[in-house]
Parts: structure tokens; sequence; C-alpha cells
């Protein structure tokens, strides 16, 4: 501010003092940029003033002593809550908080897997040459992407609701695999016996036998131009060898099924609790909704990320006589994912964010349980949104930092 | 810690020279009340087929506004959520929040608002189809239970679980409307708020009549209007309004002969109405027909009651607790005088 009144001060016919700031471009500039940071600040000192006065206004204390407080409510079974090991009135707020945001970072990372893969297969439908694929991507990705979500999670509830068995009843939803009803999916779960170690093993030898083997077959084929089938291999070796050590080490695993009890006490009756691997229907509809509408998304970004690459690649590729899924797997994708990448991390971030929708639906995430009932519970709207904020740029940053370091491998791969 | 950062914003309030202006002076200066309410609570604070709100809460708030405002209608109405209801009071989006809220300590103390009063005294109850032919709530265990999320409600069902030693799954909703689809679907057993509440809510179910209203009554529930901490006038002002209506029920004034009652010889009923020498209202910032305009506006407590929840409404809920001390209730208000 001192650098008007002393400009106010001078003035003169050269272009210096207050002038300068007109018509010296530097000048004008650094005045610009100075002034816009002092406003900038004070607009922040302003503000944590304000905040600090009103809190003090109201006998409000700032401080972060609410985590050691044991929380004493009930929250929906979910990942978070096993990986917790959670049990209202035996945990801190602290364990609510880790336990929330497990919740996020599950159904963001289960999102994000499904919605790539079904993104990336509707990208391709959308460029294919059959009529019937093309339409349907074409006219899933127009209703998906334009119709707000929280509608879609509302829709995905809705249907699970109207679709499944009530509370006391039944039904395959995979038929011999996944059982539900209202309460939820219910699955087999695998408990493994003593001697499951050795599976594991095996599983671990066989991924080293790949993987020097298809270094060894890619060194073959450079030298002497041979193929090798090295992917039927590989899936023989892989699959056959954990096969065979757990044949032979006497099957040391355990399928757990869930128990549908039919007589006692009314609410005992159902599947029981605890058998089983167990997902709670909130979490399956806010996935469905969540991954199926990023893929419409994912899908444009691989659209346009392989139309991106020159026809004359694919021209070339077919001249080379490589065929269709070849030239697409070897030719096309590594060239169009330098496209594709920086946005298809938009869409990740997008996901994950999106996911705090999942509070109109219950399912126990970050904004629903620690923004939410917690808040409530302790009052501390400042830290604890101060906190959300800071746990959604961390895992922003991670995923940023993780899809640049992926794009910079896919860079030095293409040539 | 605690004292080192209330000392640093004591400092910076002086350093600031903010001093809020009044609550009482604000909602004078802009005309309108701005009153938090319910997203829509049957016989509380719902809107009406014309798009007008009523209620219990919502009839509070226009005896506030005719108070200070002289005019029941300068109402801005903000729907809340169970979860953002304080943090709107205490950020200033709203004066008063009347929102069939919990008067608990530690919302009264660590919020940054205060409760002025009750206006319903409630208790939790639970409801389950009546199919499933359950009578008590201790036959619950291993039931699923759906509320709204951020309410008491969530607390007291962890409480009276553990003390019976049953199990249950908790599926805990921002949106009441959800609450009652989520129960009405068959993801929960049964639907836990507060007892007035599930009499309204159970409105909005397909058949309201297959399902029961279990007789355990599991917490106290103390339901009342709150304003922001740290401005002492507008809390007398909005603690006085309340007390008011219910004194106007004790002696007997109405909305429609509260103008006959000014020449009362009762000089209870003189203090209340502000009638002659008798002036409650300039200490406050009013006039001294203060409580006059608020019984006109809505009608005493019993009026506002009847009006709303009573025999007669929907929800068909008797007096009970609620009645005047002195027909054996709990609403007692301290004398104007």
């Amino acid at each position: 501010m001192s650098s008007v009144s002393d400009g106010e001060a001078q003035t003169g016919p050269e272009r210096t003092g207050i002038a300068a700031l007109v018509f010296d471009s530097r000048a004008r500039s650094l005045f610009f940029q100075a002034l816009l940071a002092i406003i900038l600040i004070g607009m922040v000192v302003v503000a944590i003033q304000n905040a600090s006065a009103n809190l003090a206004e109201q006998g409000r204390a700032f401080g972060f002593d609410f985590f050691d407080r044991p929380s004493d409510i009930q929250i929906l079974t979910t990942f978070g809550t096993w990986l917790i090991g959670y049990e209202a009135g035996q945990n801190t707020i602290w364990d609510v908080f880790l336990l929330s945001i497990a919740n996020t970072l599950v159904i963001a990372v289960a999102g994000i897997i499904f919605a790539t893969l079904w993104g990336f297969l509707l990208g391709i439908f959308r460029l294919s040459s059959n009529f019937v694929l093309r339409g349907f991507a074409t006219i899933y990705v127009e209703l998906l992407r334009n119709v707000p979500l929280l509608l879609q999670i509302f829709f995905w509830t809705a249907v699970l609701r109207i679709v499944a068995p009530g509370p006391r009843e039944g039904g395959y939803l995979v038929p011999g695999l996944l059982q539900f009803n209202s309460k939820g999916i219910y699955g087999p779960y695998p408990i493994p016996h003593e001697g499951f170690a050795s599976t594991l093993w095996a599983l671990l030898a066989a991924v080293i036998i790949v993987y020097g083997f298809s270094k060894w077959a890619k060194k073959r084929q450079d030298a002497t131009g041979q193929q090798m089938p090295v992917f039927r291999i590989s899936a023989v070796v892989l699959i056959g060898l954990p096969t065979l050590v757990f044949l032979a080490t006497g099957r040391p695993m355990e399928i757990e099924w869930p128990n549908f009890v039919t007589e006692g006490p009314v609410f005992k009756r159902g599947f029981e609790k605890g058998l089983g691997s167990y997902i709670a229907p909130e979490f399956f509809a806010l996935f469905l909704a969540l991954s199926t509408y990023t893929a419409a998304f994912i899908a444009e970004v691989v659209r346009a990320g392989i139309q991106s690459v020159p026809k004359g690649q694919s021209e070339a590729a077919e001249a080379l006589g490589l065929p269709g899924g070849l030239s697409m797997r070897k030719v096309i994708l590594p060239q169009a994912f330098r496209v594709i990448i920086p946005p298809l991390t938009s869409q990740y971030l997008n996901l994950t964010k999106n996911s705090s929708l999942a509070a109109a639906i219950g399912y126990p995430e970050l904004v629903a349980v620690f923004a939410g009932t917690t808040l409530n519970q302790v009052g501390r709207a400042i830290e604890i949104i101060a906190i959300v904020i800071l746990v959604y740029l961390t895992i922003s940053l991670l995923t940023s930092a993780f899809m640049n370091w992926f794009n910079n491998r896919v860079k030095l791969v293409e040539r | 810690m605690k004292s080192k950062l209330m000392t640093l914003a004591a400092v910076a309030t002086v350093a600031a020279g903010a001093a809020a202006a009044g609550t009482l002076d604000d909602v004078k200066a802009a005309g309108k009340l701005k009153c938090g309410v319910s997203q829509g609570l049957p016989g509380f604070s719902n809107p009406d087929d014309s798009g007008a709100w009523t209620g219990l809460d919502v009839d509070y708030c226009r005896a506030l506004a005719a108070v200070v405002l002289g005019d029941s209608e300068a109402i801005e109405f903000v729907s809340l959520s169970a979860k953002d209801r304080f943090t709107a009071l205490s950020s200033g989006e709203i004066d008063v929040l009347s929102r069939n809220t919990t008067w608990t300590a530690t919302r009264d103390t660590d919020l940054g608002i205060s409760f002025v009063g009750v206006s319903y005294y409630d208790g939790q109850g639970m409801m389950v189809p009546a199919g499933l032919g359950v009578s008590s709530a201790t036959e619950l265990d291993g039931a699923t239970i759906c509320t709204n999320t951020g309410t008491t409600t969530e607390l007291n069902v962890t409480d009276f679980f553990k003390q019976h030693g049953m199990s249950f799954e908790l599926v805990a909703l921002e949106n009441s409307d959800e609450v009652v689809a989520a129960y009405g679907s068959g993801r929960c057993d049964v639907f836990t708020t507060d007892r007035s509440g599930l009499a309204a809510e159970r409105l909005k179910l397909a058949d309201p009549d297959a399902h029961v209203v279990l007789p355990e009554t599991i917490s106290k529930e103390p339901l009342g209007p709150s304003v922001r901490s740290g401005d002492e006038q507008w809390f007398k002002v909005a603690r006085w309004t309340l007390n008011a209506l219910i004194e106007a029920e004790e002696y007997g004034i109405t909305a429609a002969n509260a103008d006959e009652m000014m020449g009362s010889a009762n000089p209870a009923v003189q203090r209340i109405l502000g009638a002659g020498d008798n002036d409650y209202g300039a200490a406050m910032g009013l006039t001294k027909d203060w409580a006059v305009r608020a019984i006109k506006a809505t009608g005493n407590y019993g009026e506002i009651y009847e009006r709303n929840v009573g025999p007669d409404t929907p929800l068909k809920l008797g007096r009970g607790v609620n009645e005047q001390w002195t027909n054996g209730g709990l609403m007692y208000a301290p004398p104007i005088r």
C-alpha cells in the first residue's frame, strides 16, 4: 500500500513514480501482483480474525483434543469396520476417522478399477464398426453422463430395494455364488488353514518363472525371429502350479458359506450375521452408480485418445498384416495412452470426490460419518471440515502423483 | 492449550475490533426473521399444499417474528438437515433454530448455541411392521435400524441395545424422507426417532396402519428452539416469547380473546399483556405489548399444540406430559413479572 502513497507524492513527466505504474510494463505487473498479494493476504487475515473472534464470542475453543474422546455411535458394517475392528463405545473418534477414510478409499479403488475396465471397453465399442456395439456405447455414454450422479445413486439404491427379496427371505444374485436380500449381498468367504502358505509360495514362484520366461522368449524372438506362445504358457504356469501345490498339500482351505436361518427370534431370521462375506447394499449401489457414471466419461477419454492416433498408424499396422486386436494393443493404444492418461487422472479424482455423495444413502464414508455424525457430536466444524479437506487433498495429490509417474513411464516407452 | 488459544482468540477480537451487532437489531433492520426448520416433518415444520410452512416449530418462529417485527409472515424459512442445523445457526445463516431439536449438555455448551426452553417434551420410540408380531423393544436383538444421521437418536439407540446386551445394525441417513423410504422397503426392520416424529413420519408410509410404535420410550428428548450463543438480548427475547406463549395458556389468554383480556382484573394477565402501566418489553428492547402480538399471531401454546399435533390432527398426539403443570403436565413457564 505504501507504494501508492509514494507514487502519488511524485509526479513528473518521466516514466517514473506513478506514471511508471501505467507505462512501464515491468513496474506495472510488479505493482499489480503485489497489490493482489496484499489483498489476498488481507482477506485471509480478516477471515482468520473473524473466525477466532466469533468462536471466542460464542465461548468455543479451537483444538483437536476431541480425537481422544470415545465414540458411542454404531456405524454400518462395511470394510472399514473390519479393518479397524470398530465397536461402539470401545473405540475413539480417531478410529472413526480412520474407518471413514478406509471406507472412502475402498469405494474409490473399487470404483476406479471397474470404471476403467468398463470405460475402456465402451470407448473401443464407440469406434467399433459393429453397429449394435457402437449404438449401445453411444446411447450409454450420452444417457449416463447427462443425468446427475446423485439421481443415479438414488436410482441404483431403489433398483436394489425393488429387486432384492425381503429381509427374511433370500435369493440368488449370481446363481450358486452370491445370495442377497434387502439387507445385503452374501457370498462365500475363504478361510485358509495351516499349510496354505505353500500355495502362496507356489504362486510367487510361478510369477517369477513367468517373468523370466517372457524375458527369455523376447530375447529369443529378437535373435531368431521365432515367437513363443508366451501368453498361453504363462497362463498355464500361473494357474497350474499353485493349483497343483494346493491339491498336493491336501486343500488347506475352507470355504465358509452364508447360512440362512428360518427359525428363532424374528430379527435373527434371514442370513446369519458374520458368516461368509458380506457387502452392504449401500456400498453396492454406490459402487454401481459411481463406476457406471465415471465409465461414461472414461469412454469418451479413450475414444478421444484413440482418435488422436493418426489413421496412418492403423493403416501401417494393417499393411504389416497385424490382426485387429494386435494392432490395437501394440500400435494404437500405446500411442493413445499419452493422450488418455492426463484426463483419465481427472476422472479418477472426480470419482474419489464424488464418493462423498454417499451421505445421501447412508454409506459410512468420510463426509457421511466424520463430517456428519462426528461433527454433530463434537461440534468442531472448522477443525473437522479442515481435516476433511486435507484428507481429500492428500488422496487426490497421491492419485495424481501416481498417474504422473505412470504417464512418464508410458512416455518413455513410446518411440 | 485451550486457554492459550482462547487468549489468542480474544486478542484477535480486540485487534479486529469486531463487535457483532445485536441479532435483535439485525432482524429489525433486515425486516425479516431467518428461521431454521426441518426438511419436512408433519406437525412440527412442514410446507402445506400451498407451500406455506406450518407446524409447532414454525408457529414458534411466527410468534417470535410477531414479537420482534409485528408481522408473523416476515420470516425466511431455511430448510436444514439434522446434520447442518447447528452450523447454520452458529455461523449466522439463521437467527433462530426451531427444528425439533433435543436440548443436551453438549449442544448447549460446545456448539456455540443456547437453548431457550422446551417447546415439546418428547422421548425416542421405535416403530416396527405390525406383521412381525413384536410387542416390546427388548425383542429387537439382531435388528437393523434406520434413523437420521446427526441426531441424539443415533446415540440413544446404541445405549439402549448395549444396556440390554443386544446386537444391532444401524443405517444412518441424512434426509428423513430417505429414512422412511429405507424402512418402507425392508432395508431396516425398525425405524427409530422421537415419538412425535414417528407419529408424523408414519403418515408418509404406504400403509400407516401396518406399523406399530413399541411401548418403550428409550430416552428423554426435550425439544426446543435455540439461538446463537453470545447475544444475551436476543436469547432473552427468544426465551420469553416461548414463556409468554406457555403462560398465556395457563391464564386462558387466546388469540381470540387477547384484546378482551386487556381489561382483565387478574394482575398476572395484565402483566403478560402489558395492560395499564405494566411494561416488561422495554428491558428487552421491545414495546410493552410484545406478548400480545405473539398470542394474536399464533394463539397460546395450547392452541398451537392442538392445531398442529393434537388429537384432531393426523398425528393424533395427546397432550400427555406436554399438558400445563396445573393439569399435571410439565409445561411450566416462569412468571412474567
